[in-house]
Formats: structure tokens, C-alpha cells, sequence
């Protein structure tokens, strides 16, 4: 896979990773980011998933993977155990975000979160004008199939790591392929960001 | 596409550990000498790193794959082993030894004794899945081979796998444990020793020395049926057999009514007519004793350059998912490079010689990149 045909937001993460790193991509579906990281930036990547079907696909890229649950398991792991903890789109669906990210935040160096913008304008516009619970791109799902368990602004994340006391380092915030500058919480779907404790 | 079999193949035996170099067992004493059966397919290459090992399980043998000359039905792990399948015979040269303490041409306790000119029977020594080891390790340097490519097995053949790690890190590259654990539950330990007192409550049992004699059949056959019992799930014995009667109505005289007691009483006939009663117990004390938690999988502060694929599946109660996860917390904490997968089965115990295609899906790929190298881009586009 060339870069340039790299999903947007695992551009973004390929070029922010180090070269040689040691990643853990919690939620790592079918290991495009992971591959990617692999090829690009010559990382040493360990997924986590749920899916059976996905860790075949994994498995079938070269790629290592630990089928399970992101909420358990991230307890065995000793301190900085990995250059990069990736949260990409997963944060929204696990159900206990403050142990993970704390957990996270201990066995990574870094931690690499990527998550839909509740806040982004078509969806306040959906929600504004019809009444109805968004249905964005970066949030495809209706009410009743969607696997998110919480829905975040971009906002709401940069008061949590405040009040947390987690650092917050690059960020970015993308709309498709275009990287949105001025008033993100309103014209990004996607905001990306790169924390430490 | 029908896959092709591998053909006629044949066992072959090595002797070793002559008078003045005995095998070393756990228990102190030693074995002399030591004949191992065994079967190999494919070719070893020249640099001689295509060789992968298989473990079978506690009632398997030396012959994995292919057919006996005569035989109608092929080695126990046919579907995995042959050309083009998951142990890919064209491409690997895969070696497969009946363990020590078995009954299927290795040395145990139905050998002759050389000491006395009879079967060695209790007197044979004690073994643990160390020894079993140990003694393919002496296999393994009489071919000429260095480092393994892969050890894989299911069950018992997991634990041997597990043990190669602990014991020679450095001669393998790769290890698959299938359905196994690190060590036996006493829910586990306690359906062995059911199997045991039945082969001891046979009055034709004699304190093992029935060779020559009539063997303790019924005691190995109930035994056997227990043991089948754990290797299946409530539901894939309800898929099976549901509560369908094997005549129109009940013989109401404790004959074999229902479909399911016929089929434990066949497979508990049939076992007897290839297994030794003493192996039974000297295998599954084996399996009992076997303990590699707390860190002696792999030594505290040691990193070994060994790659795992550990796989479970969901429905097997006899060595559930948990135990296969524990594996995976030492390679985790470790740091070791893992793939785990729990496979979506109903079949319980028996998935891992039943899920062919997941198991050859994730075998396949996992064997190639550490085959070709550990590059995940090599020659890879998605």
C-alpha cells in the first residue's frame, strides 16, 4: 500500500509515529494502520481486537494480534512497555474510558488518540434542524446499530485531558482528506491527538 | 478443489541412548535404551530450516499424515499436513514422534525391559512432558537439525510445544500451542484420575502385568468414553446424537439405547484395540505433573527470539479459553511477539483436529512470515 492511498486519519498517525517504535494499536481491526506503521515507519506493532474475522485478516497481513477485549488485558503490561498506545476510533466503544486511557497512558509513552467529532456541524445541523441523532460519515451508525457507547466532542476531550492533567501534544483535525485549522469542534469530523502524562 | 494426500507413507524408528549414554528422566532414574517411531514428510532443505514438529495428543501416534499401505483411513492430522495444506508438505519437512511412555512404537511401559526379557510395565519409569521432550531433542539432533522452524500441537501436543520453549529457546522459531495449558486445573487433573481408577478397578489390570494375559479392556474402555465426554461440548453432542434411540423403542435392559451411549461404547472398544492400558496412566500422570506457570514458560527477565500463535476455541470446557489467555499474559509481560486467537467452535475439545479451515487460515500465514522472515512487507500488497 503507498501512502498516498493511506485512510487520512492513519496518514496522520503514520507521519506523527517514530521511526522503530514499538506500537500497541488497541482496536485494530483488520491491521491497515498497523501495516502501514510497519512498512512506513519500520514499527514493531502488536494489535488488540474483538473480531474473529478480523484477526484472520491480520494474521494473513504478518501482523500479531491478541484477540480480545481492549478493556482487559492492558493491566499485564509493565510501565512503557511501547513507545505508541493507539486509541484510533476505538475510544468511543469501550466501556470504561477512564481505566484504559490511565492504563494506556502507563504502558505507553505516548498515546495516540482518533476519534468522531459529536460536535461537527452537519450533525449539530441534523440534530438542530430534524430533531434526529446525527448520521455523519465519521458516524455512519443509526441509534439503534451503533457500537459507540459515548459520543464526545473535540471539546469535550480537550476539557478531559485538562482536568486530568494529561499533556496534549500534536494534534490534528481532519474533514475527509482536507485538515481543518480554524474552528475545529465545528468543521472537523475526525480529531486526532497525541497525549502524555 | 479436492486437496491432494500425501500417499503411502511409512514409520520409521531411531534407537538411541545405548549402554553408557542413558536419557536423564526428571525422576533420577534413567531409560536404556530409548527407540522413538516416528514419521517425516517433505523434503528438509539444504540449509536445513524448513523443519517443523508435530505434537500429537494424548491418543495420537507417530503417523499424522498420509496412509499405511493397506489402511482406508489416513494419519490423525491428514486435514493439516499434506501439499498445499496449513504444514505445507512441498514446502516444509514436517516430523511427527510417538512420545516416550506411549504404545505406539516408542519406548513405554509395554517395551521390553532388557534387564528381564518382559514388558517393563510399572516398572517402566516415570515420565513428565520433559522427558518426552528430551527425548526428541535426541530425534531432532539425529537429523541434523539445529533450529526448528515450528513446534505445533494440540492438548498434550500443546504442552510438548510449550515445553520446547522452556527448555531449548533457542532451537525453535516458532511455537503453535493449540487448545492447551500451561498447567492442568484439578477439575482436569480429576477426570485423568477417573480415567486411572477405571483402568485400575479392572480386576484384569493385576497391578499392570497383564501382558500375555487378557487386557484390562473394559477398565481402558470406560476411560476412554470419559475422556470422550470432555472432548465434546453439550451442544455439539446435542448436534450430534440429540436424544435419538439407536433401535424404534427402549430395550429397557440397560443395552445401549441411545445413539450417543452406542457411539461412546464404539470409540471405547475401539481405543482398547490400539492402546496400552499402562500408557493410558503413565501419559496422563504426564499430563498432570506438567506445570509451566509462574514463570517458567520463559525465565523472569529473559527475552527469548521465539514467535507464538496461541489458539483456543470458545466451546472446549476441558481446556477452556482462560488457559490459553494465561499463556498469553507471560508472552504479554514478556514482551514476546504473540497472535492469539479464540475460534468461534461449538465442537469443544475435539475443534482443534475438526476447525481445519480457521486453523489452516492462521497456521498458514502465521508459518509463512516466520518461514520468509519477520519483514510483515515483504512482497505484500493490501
Amino acid at each position: 500500500m503507498r501512502s498516498d492511498t493511506l485512510r487520512p486519519d492513519h496518514k496522520v498517525i503514520v507521519d506523527i509515529v517514530e521511526p522503530g517504535s514499538r506500537v500497541l494499536d488497541l482496536g485494530c481491526g483488520n491491521g491497515e494502520l498497523m501495516f502501514a506503521l510497519a512498512r512506513g515507519k519500520k514499527a514493531k506493532v502488536q494489535g488488540v481486537e474483538l473480531d474473529e474475522s478480523a484477526i484472520h485478516k491480520c494474521v494473513a497481513k504478518g501482523l500479531s494480534v491478541f484477540h480480545g477485549d481492549i478493556d482487559s488485558g492492558l493491566s499485564d503490561y509493565q510501565d512503557k512497555s511501547f513507545d505508541y498506545v493507539i486509541l484510533n476510533q476505538s475510544l468511543q466503544q469501550i466501556r470504561r474510558v477512564d481505566t484504559v486511557l490511565t492504563d494506556a497512558l502507563r504502558v505507553g509513552k505516548k498515546v495516540i488518540v482518533g476519534f468522531p467529532n459529536f460536535a461537527y456541524l452537519s450533525a449539530r445541523l441534523r440534530l438542530f434542524f430534524k430533531g434526529k441523532a446525527p448520521v455523519t460519515p465519521s458516524l455512519p451508525y443509526t441509534w439503534h446499530s451503533t457500537p459507540n457507547l459515548h459520543f464526545l466532542s473535540i471539546s469535550d476531550f480537550l476539557e478531559y485531558c485538562r482536568k486530568n492533567k494529561i499533556n496534549i501534544g500534536q494534534r490534528a483535525f481532519l474533514n475527509g482528506n482536507r485538515r481543518i485549522n480554524i474552528f475545529p469542534n465545528l468543521l472537523a469530523n475526525i480529531g486526532i491527538f497525541l497525549i502524555s502524562k | 478443489m479436492k486437496q491432494k494426500d500425501l500417499g503411502i507413507v511409512k514409520t520409521e524408528y531411531f534407537a538411541f541412548a545405548e549402554s553408557g549414554h542413558e536419557l536423564k528422566l526428571d525422576s533420577g532414574e534413567s531409560l536404556c535404551p530409548v527407540t522413538i517411531a516416528y514419521e517425516t514428510y517433505g523434503l528438509l532443505n539444504k540449509d536445513k530450516t524448513n523443519a517443523i514438529l508435530v505434537e500429537h495428543a494424548l491418543s495420537g501416534d507417530a503417523h499424522a499424515a498420509g496412509f499405511h499401505e493397506g489402511d482406508k483411513d489416513p494419519g490423525w492430522w491428514n486435514d493439516l499436513i499434506g501439499p498445499s495444506k496449513a504444514l505445507d508438505s512441498e514446502k516444509y519437512f514436517v516430523i511427527c514422534s510417538n512420545v516416550i511412555g506411549g504404545c505406539r512404537g516408542s519406548a513405554g511401559p509395554s517395551s521390553i525391559d532388557p534387564k528381564t526379557g518382559s514388558p517393563y510395565a510399572l516398572s517402566f519409569p516415570v515420565i513428565t512432558i520433559a522427558d518426552m521432550v528430551r527425548a526428541q531433542k535426541r530425534l531432532i539432533d539425529h537429523l541434523g537439525i539445529k533450529k526448528l522452524l515450528c513446534v505445533i500441537g494440540g492438548s498434550l501436543g500443546g504442552m510438548q510445544a510449550l515445553q520446547w520453549v522452556a527448555a531449548y529457546p533457542n532451537h525453535i522459531q516458532c511455537a503453535i500451542p493449540i487448545a492447551t495449558a500451561l498447567k492442568h486445573s484439578p477439575q482436569q487433573i480429576a477426570f485423568d484420575e477417573v480415567g486411572r481408577q477405571a483402568v485400575m478397578a479392572d480386576p484384569a489390570w493385576n497391578n499392570g502385568n497383564y501382558y500375555g494375559g487378557k487386557n484390562p479392556e473394559r477398565g481402558l474402555a470406560v476411560a476412554r468414553m470419559i475422556g470422550h465426554i470432555t472432548y465434546m461440548s453439550d451442544k455439539s453432542m446435542e448436534e450430534k446424537f440429540s436424544r435419538r434411540l439407536k433401535e424404534k423403542s427402549h430395550s429397557n435392559k440397560f443395552s445401549a439405547d441411545f445413539e450417543v451411549e452406542g457411539y461412546l461404547r464404539y470409540r471405547g472398544d475401539n481405543f482398547v484395540k490400539r492402546f496400552d492400558a499402562n500408557s493410558y496412566l503413565y501419559i496422563t500422570k504426564a499430563m498432570d505433573y506438567f506445570d509451566l506457570s509462574c514463570d517458567k514458560l520463559i525465565a523472569k527477565d529473559r527475552h527469548i527470539d521465539v514467535r507464538f500463535l496461541v489458539i483456543a476455541f470458545k466451546s472446549d470446557w476441558l481446556y477452556p479459553p482462560y488457559q490459553s489467555q494465561e499463556i498469553v499474559r507471560q508472552l504479554k509481560v514478556k514482551g514476546q511477539d504473540a497472535t492469539y486467537c479464540q475460534i468461534d467452535s461449538t465442537y469443544g475439545h475435539d475443534a482443534f483436529l475438526l476447525e481445519v479451515e480457521q486453523e489452516t487460515h492462521l497456521v498458514k500465514h502465521f508459518l509463512d512470515k516466520t518461514f520468509c522472515g519477520y519483514d510483515v512487507t515483504r512482497g505484500y500488497e493490501i
